[in-house]
């Protein structure tokens, strides 16, 4: 059907089927891929278009229905989208950017009937958008704020660190920036995966030739696979197939990928020629532990992938000491991810070089991956990473860049390859379910004697980051505490069950629950205050951790004092109101890989012309890392921020920044890019024979220093060019001073660790069971602020993530594969949230910094538990806190 | 071969029906249902058909066109009775739902988590089927067989919600009770419409959804109610009665145990806020 509408205020006319998608008219036919798909099924809004001027899903409209019609997309250029794409850079309210098309044209709607919203208004009007890096704040400030603000200028030389700059790469963000299903050679095939609907089963493919005929597709399995079918993201570990040979271990698992000719209709899958042979599952880590329960993996008997063990001191006889003992049991479910972008990337071949472009959170670590599964020399697989959707620690691990790199590199033609949401929940991992037991005591006077804890983590089907996970839960289990004797034990548990891997805190977000529980029961029975009970035991600079490491920046004690004023305030008013409760819990968390090397490199250079190039290897998955290495090589440097021109990443162009994880990229990468400027300084320096006090700065191809009465300059027109082109250049690694762990994970696991408390206040409707957040006040020791817009965006957008973790988010494999069985925070769960930025500047640092991506999600779901149990009694051992799992929990309590 | 029919007139339409047509209204059950980029099968999409969209008064009653979206809803003036109504339409889903969806798609797609039922119920609503043959009239309790189940017949199109004149007396108050704020299925909902004379409960219609295969009324409670005083009605909602009425289901939202506390919890609410209006 030939479809005729006004786009973008310009006539247009397309051929269509007519009930085609608008979102794929839109982004296939129209070539406009601002539009973004996050679910296809209208749960999430990212994908929201204007249709006469009336915001609807284009996911659940007919391409149809535009005939006639005007539609507006993020492309369009109005005074009112102009606005708001300023105010969402300016407030920092676009974070990774994918839902913020959906969230510019949603409230481009509003401001069309209200050009003044209240925050309470804007809510309910966005409240059809998800996203899952910000926590709202930031959004709602900016759809309330959309007048036009005074140009604020980029911070001059030396003045980086410390200044609110909004995001480097932040018009993109608003403009709708291109992710993994954004880029693709043209011509190329579109590749499908087929996936396990059986948690566990043999299968036998049947003659895919014969059907990849009439179907006019190619069909690709593991017989096709050059290298070694097998990754992993920690590769001693490294376990999983790309694609199934003969044997499914998890419901979702790819065995085949069929590809189709790009703009040719896609073959039904549904009698694609393959038989099941469906074996039982082993779906707890009860009854994969069971005596006479199948191995899931021949090598790992007992299906325990590993465990982890922290010892200090003699607990047990500490504990028979105690004057006061509390317990607790304590069980998480799966936690998905849900970044609203599904896993999407693109292939081609450039000469001989593969070439992949992904959302990933980790480029190295991709190709390597990569590169062993298609049998390719590091030199032949470029990764170059797209925007990222979110990540949160599920892009750690290759997803589809196995497969789309099979299909390009078997058929020589470019191939583009776009996860369903309910393949990317089904397939990519999840927090780890935990059950968690021990107890923890203390002495009369309420100081903490020992800690015992045993944690069974259920890690699904393959190893992916279940080694991280169990040997950093019993480093951390203690919390920011002193606690001289200590017993923390971590067993990770195959199943058949998704994947568990990497998700913002790697297990200590669920140890946490379980330790700051206990410590409001043990508060009570000393009868101290909840709050003074944790700073008397707040661990101190020159106080050993339960690895026996000294300490030399904790924050923990400067913290909870900084919430002592809202504390007291909080709790008079709940002792006025029934229903309220107030709630704290803390965090610590240690930064960078635990007791293994992660080095970061960071490369800048200057070109004869006066270019400053930074090339950055870290990804930036939305939180920031663009802007926040730039402050820092800016400020190391000594010229300015403005200056500075981005370079990848990109595995050609940019030396290793790491994974993006641990919360390592500001202080790992972060000290190198400190490295690499102030080495690059010294050069200028030295060759203009000034002093470290001279300040630079460059126009067109002359570099001037300056100090007091002394100039010099330096021509880069003169220097001769090194084989990158550089006139000038420096390259710098950083690699934390850590030690492994010994035997009763005694060691220096970490060299730096960032520290936080949150407090909650809530009403729980008693007679219902359900909370109502109102306030969260957060104080985050963060070293030394390098940027607060984004310090706080991300303190917002863990605390986001912390509320679903606590009241809402329960993956269920093959109930819950869509964002509407699988609920995560909208704009109308989020309370009020106070950041308070807490610096006790860290010696390893950069100017003192601390990572602080994890550590903001990790004390919000304890302190929501705490601030349920005191305003009713009710302690919910059971996650997530579901209206009728608090009401439960209450009659326990209040029999 | 899949069609996309897009009729003008109600006999195209009618002429055009056959035993597989797909009807397409707001698309937002339709489309989640798919992972496709276009609908399988024979599709008609009804909203260029004239006198399904829109609300008017009728010597019937007020008659709401089943193509009637949920933000057409919300923004009508209409009487208290459908205050219940109104405030389900700004909680199906976001505001991009609200936009597209329908009440009679609502209706049709038949979930027992259906936002739009339990007021429907409350006002006695009656549906209008339209085949070639004729024209036929259900309540909606009537209409409403079971999950995804209704009594409409494969040739016929649902024209019309009407809500009779006697059934649009009184106040009436939705709850939903939902796991989030916004953009969430039911774990359970009420609606509640109430009419009074002197301070005096004259009538109840009292409406739960997600508490069993379809939304119902309760039958017995609502006769309790009258001649009740409006300050006192609420504290007279008997738990077990409420219970005897309702067939909930575990499930990965709540346990039926709760359903059936809340259902009952959610009315006393419903009905207390109905009487404030009323006072």
């Amino acid at each position: 059907m030939k479809i005729t509408l006004t786009l973008n205020g310009q006539p247009a006319s397309f051929d269509a089927p007519p009930s085609l998608r608008l979102s794929d008219l839109l982004r296939e036919k129209a070539g406009l891929v601002g539009t973004k798909v996050g679910c296809d099924a209208g749960d999430c809004g990212a994908c929201t278009v204007l249709v006469d001027g009336a915001a609807v899903c284009a996911c659940l409209t007919p391409a149809a229905r535009a005939q006639g019609r005007r539609v507006d997309t993020i492309e369009a250029q109005t005074d009112t989208l102009a606005r708001l794409r300023d105010a969402f850079h300016r407030h920092g309210a676009a974070q990774c950017g994918i839902c913020t098309p959906g969230m510019l044209m949603t409230a481009s709607a509003l401001l069309a009937e209200n050009p003044a919203p209240t925050p309470d208004q804007a809510k309910a009007a966005l409240g059809g958008v998800l996203c899952r890096c910000t926590g709202y704040t930031k959004i709602i400030a900016a759809v309330c704020d959309t007048n036009p603000a005074p140009i604020t200028l980029m911070p001059s030389a030396g003045k980086a660190v410390g200044a609110a700059t909004p995001r480097l790469d932040g018009a993109a963000k608003v403009a709708g920036d291109i992710f993994g299903a954004d880029l693709w050679q043209k011509g190329g095939l579109i590749v499908r995966a087929i996936r396990s609907p059986h948690p566990s089963a043999r299968f036998i493919l049947g003659d895919t030739a014969a059907w990849a005929g009439p179907n006019s597709a190619q069909v690709f399995t593991a017989a096709d696979i050059p290298g070694i079918n097998r990754f992993g993201a920690i590769p001693p570990f490294a376990d999983q197939p790309a694609l199934a040979a003969s044997h499914v271990r998890l419901r979702g698992e790819a065995v085949a990928l069929v590809a189709h000719e790009d703009g040719s209709p896609a073959p039904d899958l549904s009698d694609f020629p393959i038989t099941w042979q469906v074996l039982p599952p082993l779906l707890s880590p009860t009854d994969a532990s069971a005596e006479n329960a199948p191995q899931i993996h021949d090598t790992r008997p007992n299906n325990t992938l590993i465990k982890g063990v922290v010892r200090r001191g003699d607990a047990a006889a500490a504990l028979a000491n105690s004057a006061h003992i509390a317990s607790a049991t304590i069980d998480t479910a799966f936690v998905e991810h849900a970044y609203i972008e599904p896993e999407a990337g693109a292939a081609w071949m450039d000469g001989d070089v593969l070439v992949i472009r992904a959302c990933t959170q980790a480029p190295v670590m991709d190709r390597d991956e990569t590169a062993g599964v298609l049998g390719l020399p590091h030199d032949r697989l470029r990764i170059i990473p797209s925007a990222v959707g979110g990540g949160f620690g599920s892009k750690l691990d290759v997803s589809l860049q196995p497969l789309i790199g099979l299909v390009t590199l078997k058929t020589g033609r470019p191939c583009r390859m776009t996860f369903t949401r309910a393949e990317s929940m089904a397939s990519t991992t999840k927090r780890h379910p935990a059950q968690m037991t021990g107890r923890i005591g203390c002495d009369a006077d309420g100081r903490i004697t020992a800690l015992q804890f045993d944690g069974v983590f259920d890690t699904g089907a393959y190893a992916s980051w279940g080694p991280t996970v169990a040997n950093r839960v019993p480093v951390h289990a203690s919390g920011p505490y002193f606690t001289p004797n200590y017993s923390a034990t971590a067993h990770a548990v195959h199943t058949n069950n998704p994947i568990a891997g990497a998700f913002r805190g790697f297990g200590v977000p669920q140890a946490a629950i379980w330790q700051e529980t206990i410590y409001d029961k043990l508060a009570d029975q000393v009868g101290m205050d909840r709050l003074e009970f944790r700073l008397l035991n707040a661990i101190r600079n020159g106080k050993t951790t339960v690895t026996g490491q000294e300490l030399q920046a904790a924050g923990i004690s400067e913290c909870l004092t900084a919430l002592r004023p809202h504390w007291q305030r909080a709790l008079l008013a709940a002792q006025q109101t029934p229903g309220r409760g107030v709630g704290i819990a803390s965090c610590w968390y240690g930064c960078g890989n635990t007791g293994l090397p992660n080095p970061s490199t960071i490369r800048l250079g200057i070109t004869p012309q006066g270019a400053l190039m930074l090339h950055q290897g870290a990804t930036d998955i939305g939180q920031g890392s663009n802007t926040v290495i730039t402050q820092i090589a800016a400020d190391a440097l000594g010229l300015p921020l403005a200056q500075f021109q981005l370079i990848g990443p990109d595995t050609f162009l940019t030396p290793d920044g790491g994974k993006t994880s641990a919360s390592r990229q500001t202080y790992v990468t972060g000290r190198a890019a400190h490295a690499a400027g102030a080495a690059l300084r010294a050069n200028i320096l030295r060759r203009l024979n000034m002093g470290d006090g001279a300040t630079l700065s460059m126009h067109d191809s002359t570099i001037t220093a300056t100090e007091g009465t002394q100039t010099a300059t330096l021509a880069l027109i003169a220097l001769p060019p090194n084989t990158q082109g550089y006139a000038l250049m420096a390259e710098e690694t950083y690699d934390p001073p850590t030690t492994g762990l010994d035997t009763n994970g005694q060691g220096t696991p970490y060299a730096v660790y960032g520290f936080g408390a949150q407090m909650v206040e809530l009403d729980v409707d008693t007679k219902l069971g359900t909370v109502k957040l109102l306030k969260i006040t957060a104080a985050h020791d963060v070293g030394r602020t390098i940027n607060p817009l984004l310090a706080t965006g991300q303190i917002e957008g863990g605390i986001a993530q912390g509320i679903g973790l606590a009241l809402m988010e329960e993956y269920l494999p093959g109930r819950t594969e869509n964002l509407h069985d699988y609920l995560i925070p909208t704009t109308g769960d989020m309370p009020d949230i106070e950041s308070l930025l807490i610096e006790v500047p860290d010696p390893h640092g950069p100017f003192g910094a601390k990572g602080l991506g994890e550590h903001v999600l990790i004390p919000t779901a304890p302190a929501i538990l705490n601030a349920i149990r005191h305003a009713t009694g009710a302690e919910v051992t059971r996650l997530p806190a579901l209206p009728h799992r608090v009401l439960a929990a209450m009659q326990k309590a209040n029999p | 071969m899949a069609s996309y029919l897009h009729p003008e007139t109600m006999t195209d339409a009618l002429g055009a029906i056959g035993a597989g047509t797909r009807i397409l209204a707001g698309g937002t059950d339709l489309y989640p249902a798919t992972q496709n980029a276009t609908l399988a099968g024979d599709v008609m999409d009804l909203m260029a058909l004239p006198n399904l969209r829109g609300i008017m008064q009728t010597d019937q009653g007020l008659r709401i066109g089943a193509c009637t979206t949920w933000t057409e809803i919300a923004r009508a003036a209409l009487p208290p009775a459908l205050t219940a109504l109104q405030q389900a339409a700004l909680q199906v889903g976001g505001v991009q739902i609200q936009n597209a969806g329908t009440i009679g798609g609502n209706l049709c797609n038949a979930s027992p988590a259906a936002d739009g039922v339990p007021p429907l119920l409350a006002v006695d609503a009656v549906v209008e089927l339209v085949s070639a043959t004729g024209v036929r009239v259900l309540s909606l309790q009537d209409f409403l067989l079971g999950p995804r189940k209704t009594a409409r017949l494969p040739d016929e199109i649902m024209t019309a919600i009407v809500i009779p004149n006697t059934a649009l007396e009184g106040h009436s108050t939705f709850i939903k009770l939902g796991a989030r704020a916004y953009l969430v299925i039911s774990i359970a909902m009420v609606a509640a419409r109430i009419t009074a004379r002197d301070g005096k409960i004259t009538g109840a219609a009292l409406a739960v959804g997600a508490c069993s295969a379809t939304a119902l009324r309760i039958r017995r409670v609502e006769g309790a109610l009258v001649g009740q005083s409006l300050e006192n009605a609420a504290a007279t909602i008997n738990a077990a009665d409420v219970a005897a009425a309702l067939s909930p289901m575990d499930d990965l939202r709540a346990t039926a145990a709760y359903r059936t506390h809340a259902a009952a919890e959610l009315l006393r609410r419903a009905v207390t806020e109905t009487c404030k209006a009323l006072a």
